[in-house]
């Protein structure tokens, strides 16, 4: 009898005692699985699928690394990834850019919010918006960039038609957007700013660029570390604007990794699931660099508790 | 597995037989609204004059239908679907999802009624759908910039590279397309192949029988350099939109553009009229070439996991028939394959397209993306808007072509 009851009473206070410690793990677990399923199953799933020949109807056919022997001796595939390395590279300019309309905002004048959000306006418009203004920005004989240029030099220059422009006018499109994005980032981080430091900072004399490399930059720290990853990430899924101006062309010399993946296993003329998976699979490689580099610094930061 | 699926289906069967008509057929199809009314009032008809069997029928759009074909073939197949002759439809009827359907082309005679499409139709020697519409291609051109330059409407390729010359120094573009979406290219491509190396060397081309660095691909190239390299096709083709181009022909910017019938359409929208517009068959390169010509074909297909394929092949046959094709025709403004079907006589470019079809020696081919395995014809389409880019790139290009034939056509 007496066993019975502390046995129920031990039972109880189990719960109780440990009820602190399960409950985000209970709470967690509706996140986890959804992660899972969508995440981390579909990440295993592509790797198993790079080793087939798959046309996504009839039979699958294991040819193990053949599709990534194909791949690394597939032009396409080396015109995508330069495009992709320009992407990365000429994107960043969104940071600087951004940080440089955030400054230049962060003042107080009649109607400071309004001008704010004329510039924070790009961002709020869907990415296939862009890509159409843009595309029409372009378009030869219409377009006003064209005009423009034919005006200037007395010939336009189609920069879509263009296989040696083209990304580049594709990235402009796509910092305009993104240069908002850094913009809001940074503004809210401004806010942030402590008006004390920069008080004593001019009184011993900082001003100009000293005053912002030393004393507003490090202290918008967390802002930058935000404003790299969006655009670090925005530049590596450039797919939208891709699809919208170009659909790759010409003759695919405005392709990036997603957009041929997505052009070999979906498109109409493709449905090589296995082929567009082994594209996945290094464009997954790529981005891992950079996530685990984000994250290292993330624990980093909390273990130095910045 | 297969036991449980035939019994689920039969169970199916039992239900929509106790629920609904006897013969329920579904139809999934993908038209513009024009034709759609025209595939309603046939289909009207039809249910008129079999009162037992109801077309369940389904419209999706264009590109939509493109791509769901392939789920709702595997997971709730209707019994009927629209899709194309040749290639295209290759990938269903290998895997299994098309129904062969050669009984009904014998018992209707339809081999001989509908024999200009026979061969797009058959593959492993037997029929797996019903073509009901196709249209022509060919050169459409602006009479009033041919009168203004002062030429001839061409016969020859040589006659018709010399108009270039005379229309380049009138500063218009001698041949417009816009290869933004890149098939325009293609139309060009076939026919200069069809018209230097004919027909046969043409599919046999598109089958992967032939390698793209053979000398007749490279003969081919060369005819098509003499209209890139002094600069006779639109500048900037590469960023256009086919509307776009022809907006250039009506505006009288180009004098000719190879396209389908359907562009007619766009043309007259623009301004132009029969008095302004013209039609001529891709101009002679090699004499001794049967004429071939090119003239995609839309077509129904019985699927495999079709619930009442009795009634299904019922109203294949009706469509085949001439009444129905003569019907659903006139309202797409395109041509009726059955031969006693008839055409609109007050359309110039349907009359011109029943005449170029119908004595057509050579055969007739369904455009590069339907001929070619889709694969091929998306590295093939964008070779083709390179060349037009950058001819120099020539040996590049076919040097591509022919590594992903090797791959391709196992």
């Amino acid at each position: 009898m007496s066993i019975a009851i502390s046995d129920t009473h031990s039972r109880r206070t189990w719960w109780r005692e440990n009820q602190q410690k399960l409950t985000p793990y209970i709470f967690l677990i509706p996140g986890v699985l959804f992660f899972l399923v969508y995440v981390i199953i579909p990440i295993f799933e592509s790797f198993w699928l790079s080793g087939y020949d798959w046309d996504g109807l009839g039979a699958k056919t294991w040819i193990g690394l053949d599709n990534y022997r194909e791949l690394f001796d597939d032009e396409a595939f080396y015109t995508s990834l330069k495009n992709n390395v320009l992407w990365l590279v000429l994107y960043m300019l969104a940071v600087p850019a951004g940080l440089g309309i955030a400054i230049f905002l962060n003042q107080k004048v009649r109607g400071i919010r309004a001008y704010k959000s004329l510039f924070f306006f790009p961002f709020v418009i869907s990415q296939v918006v862009v890509g159409l203004i843009f595309a029409w920005f372009y378009a030869p004989n219409f377009g006003l960039f064209y005009n423009l240029i034919e005006w200037a030099t007395g010939s336009g220059i189609a920069i879509l038609a263009d296989p040696n422009l083209v990304t580049y006018g594709i990235i402009a499109a796509g910092l305009w957007p993104q240069i908002a994005y850094c913009m809001i980032l940074y503004l809210t981080g401004l806010n942030a700013v402590d008006p004390e430091q920069i008080e004593a900072a001019r009184l011993d004399g900082a001003k100009g660029f000293r005053m912002l490399w030393y004393v507003i930059l490090p202290q918008l720290r967390p802002a930058t570390f935000m404003a790299v990853v969006v655009t670090v990430i925005g530049a590596l899924r450039s797919f939208d604007l891709v699809s919208i101006m170009t659909d790759g062309g010409p003759f695919g010399s405005s392709r990036v990794l997603s957009f041929y993946m997505f052009e070999q296993a979906l498109s109409e003329y493709g449905y090589r699931m296995g082929y567009g998976a082994a594209i996945a699979v290094i464009l997954f490689l790529i981005m891992m660099v950079f996530i685990s580099g984000f994250i290292w610094k993330m624990v980093d930061d909390e273990r130095k508790g910045l | 597995m297969r036991l449980k699926a035939t019994v689920s289906i039969s169970a199916l069967a039992a239900i929509a037989a106790s629920t609904a008509y006897a013969g329920t057929v579904k139809y999934y199809g993908d038209f513009d609204p024009a034709p759609l009314a025209a595939m309603q009032a046939v289909i009207a008809d039809f249910e008129a004059a079999n009162p037992d069997i109801k077309i369940e029928f389904q419209n999706f759009d264009h590109e939509g239908y493109k791509t769901s074909i392939r789920n709702f073939l595997s997971a709730d197949a209707p019994d009927l679907a629209n899709w194309y002759a040749g290639n295209r439809m290759a990938p269903f009827v290998n895997a299994g999802q098309f129904q062969d359907i050669s009984d009904v082309w014998e018992e209707n005679g339809l081999k001989e009624a509908l024999a200009s499409a026979l061969p797009s139709m058959t593959m492993d020697d037997k029929q797996w759908g019903i073509p009901y519409t196709y249209y022509q291609w060919g050169i459409y051109y602006n009479k009033d910039v041919y009168e203004q330059v002062g030429v001839e409407v061409p016969e020859t390729w040589d006659q018709f590279i010399e108009n270039c010359a005379a229309f380049k120094e009138a500063g218009i573009d001698c041949a417009t397309t816009g290869t933004k979406a890149l098939w325009p290219g293609a139309g060009i491509f076939d026919y200069l192949n069809l018209r230097t190396n004919g027909y046969e060397f043409h599919m046999d081309l598109a089958n992967g029988e032939v390698p793209w660095t053979d000398d007749r691909v490279r003969a081919t190239f060369a005819e098509w350099g003499k209209l890139v390299e002094p600069g006779y096709i639109t500048q900037n083709h590469a960023a256009l939109d086919w509307q776009d181009a022809a907006a250039l022909l009506v505006q009288g910017q180009a004098a000719n553009y190879v396209m389908g019938n359907f562009a007619v359409a766009v043309f007259k929208q623009g301004g132009m009229t029969d008095d302004t517009l013209g039609f001529m068959p891709f101009p002679t390169i090699n004499p001794d070439v049967p004429r071939a010509e090119e003239a995609p074909t839309d077509t129904v297909h019985l699927t495999s996991a079709a619930q009442n394929p009795e009634d299904a092949k019922a109203f294949l046959a009706y469509l085949a028939s001439p009444d129905a094709q003569t019907k659903i025709n006139a309202a797409m403004g395109q041509l009726p394959i059955n031969k006693d079907a008839t055409v609109a006589e007050d359309d110039p470019f349907i009359q011109a397209g029943f005449e170029l079809l119908s004595s057509t020696e050579g055969g007739i081919a369904q455009f590069f993306d339907r001929d070619a395995p889709p694969e091929m014809a998306k590295i093939g389409m964008e070779g083709f808007q390179q060349f037009m880019v950058q001819p120099d790139q020539l040996d590049n290009i076919l040097e591509r072509l022919e590594k992903a034939r090797g791959r391709i056509y196992k």
